[in-house]
């Protein structure tokens, strides 16, 4: 970064900001509620980088539905989410998951972005997005693109987002007939604690067989992530004719949850199996 | 070197203009900039909710939040609120305050709950203060006291 370089940015336009990205790339952060942030430089020594503060950008915020899908603007809080009408119909898991972002003065600043941006395995509205087959809006200078989101994480707090780009919004397909929703966090306290194992499912029943099936899941590995094997083995089923072995096994195809300081693998995948249980109706 | 910036928000209903670093903490800026003592400092993290304030009307943690994140905005402290906030003599009858740090807090949230909500259950106090940690009175005291001060008639202490 040169000597004299702008140190704060608040545009009121996307495209404002975009430009000052294509121009100055990872030396500008980004910084929509700042919950994230704050915290970090609080524990960092390192001076503070140039900021660009997407606050101002009204174009950034905000719930659009149609009858296909709901888009929601980067900089939408988790209060709004958790209060809109719109989301508690169409996505309720969502609402549910932004209401339990940490305390009500932490979702008042929190956004949804800044959650997938900030890309913590243990975030609780990713397995939600994932279970809901979200996309996501990224623009830079030199254009747009949309994302699946399951594919966005690529290791342990990495994306495929270019450092010219922002996160502009997420977009959720509205959920086929005959689609029930189950999500469950797992975590020491209600109010503001970081998940143990949480799940969120999506699944498309014809009779008593589930045609098809997404399960997100936070604090399993080093990413937010669908549970594939897991899908593969229950789509076209009768839940109630699998059995329990036949379910782990699956979950330790696709995971192998870590010890920390949080809790232990061995009980993460216990979780991780009751959590399934409960979700297909087994519990 | 910060590059100061030309801050307009309204503070507590009077409009207010100061030159600041914009990566200043709102925290800092209010207690020492602007001798506004009455947001605590608990965690520095947003753990604790001491340092709460209304921002646009939502509460949110001013140890988190940027100075130049308040631009054109409105900000109301503990300071705001009238003297006869009937929060502020149910806190007092109820016995709802020992050391105090976490007070200022406390009554922020409460009143962002109560504008929004005037007759909240006691689950939904319980929610609404679930980010602010009291160290001293075991909470019960402190319900009790938003309790009381929703049942006070048009929003005045009696
Ligand atoms: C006390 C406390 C409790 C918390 N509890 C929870 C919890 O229970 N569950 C949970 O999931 N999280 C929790 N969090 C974490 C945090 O609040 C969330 O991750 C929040 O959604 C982050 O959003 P933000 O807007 O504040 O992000 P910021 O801090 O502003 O940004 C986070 C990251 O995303 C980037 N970014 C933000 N927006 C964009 C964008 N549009 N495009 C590109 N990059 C962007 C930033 O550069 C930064 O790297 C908690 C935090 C605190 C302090
Ligand atoms: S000091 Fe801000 S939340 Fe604790
Ligand atoms: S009265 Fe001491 S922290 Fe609440």
């Amino acid at each position: 970064m040169s000597a004299g370089a702008q140190r704060w940015y608040r545009p009121r336009e996307l495209a404002e900001a975009l430009a000052i990205k294509a121009s100055r790339g990872a030396d500008v952060q980004p910084i929509a509620g700042g919950t994230d942030l704050m915290v970090a430089w609080r524990l960092s020594t390192a001076p503070m980088p140039a900021l660009l503060d997407l606050g101002a950008i009204g174009e950034l915020r905000g719930i659009c539905e149609d009858p296909d899908r709901v888009v929601i603007g980067a900089t939408t809080p988790c209060s709004t989410l958790a209060a809109d009408a719109r989301i508690q119909r169409g996505w309720p898991m969502l609402a549910q998951s932004a209401a339990l972002t940490g305390s009500v003065a932490i979702q008042n600043r929190a956004t949804l972005g800044g959650n997938v941006m900030n890309a913590s395995p243990a975030a609780d509205n990713p397995p939600v997005l994932l279970a809901y087959g979200a996309r996501l809006h990224l623009a830079s200078a030199s254009g747009r693109r949309v994302v699946d989101y399951s594919g966005f994480h690529t290791g342990y707090r990495q994306t495929i987002a270019r450092p010219d780009e922002l996160v502009v919004a997420i977009e959720l397909p509205r959920p086929a007939e005959a689609t029930t929703v189950w999500y469950r966090k797992v975590g020491t306290r209600r109010a503001q604690a970081i998940s143990k194992v949480a799940l969120a499912a999506c699944l498309q029943w014809q009779g008593s067989r589930v045609i098809r099936a997404r399960f997100g899941f936070a604090s399993l590995g080093p990413v937010p992530a669908l549970a594939g094997a897991l899908a593969h083995r229950v789509e076209g089923c009768d839940p109630g004719r699998l059995d329990a072995g036949a379910l782990a096994q699956a979950i330790d195809e696709d995971f192998r949850p870590i010890d920390d300081v949080r809790s232990t693998g061995a009980y993460r995948r216990q979780v991780a199996i009751n959590l399934v249980r409960g979700a297909l109706g087994l519990a | 070197m910060s590059t100061d910036i030309t801050l307009r928000l309204t503070l507590n209903g009077q409009p207010v203009e100061c030159v600041v670093d914009p990566t200043r903490r709102v925290l800092d800026l209010l207690r020492e900039d602007l001798g506004l003592t009455g947001s605590k400092e608990g965690c520095g993290e947003g753990e604790c909710g001491a340092c709460a304030v209304l921002l646009d009307g939502a509460m949110v943690n001013s140890c988190l939040l940027l100075a130049g994140q308040l631009q054109d905005a409105a900000l109301r402290t503990i300071e705001g609120l009238p003297t006869d906030d009937p929060l502020f003599e149910a806190f007092a009858r109820a016995g709802a305050t020992q050391c105090g740090i976490c007070t200022p807090g406390m009554v922020v949230a409460a009143r962002a709950l109560l504008d929004r909500e005037p007759a909240p259950s006691r689950e939904r106090i319980r929610e609404a203060l679930a980010g602010n940690l009291c160290r001293c009175t075991g909470y019960v005291r402190i319900l009790d006291a938003v309790e009381a001060a929703a049942r006070v008639p048009s929003g005045r202490a009696s």
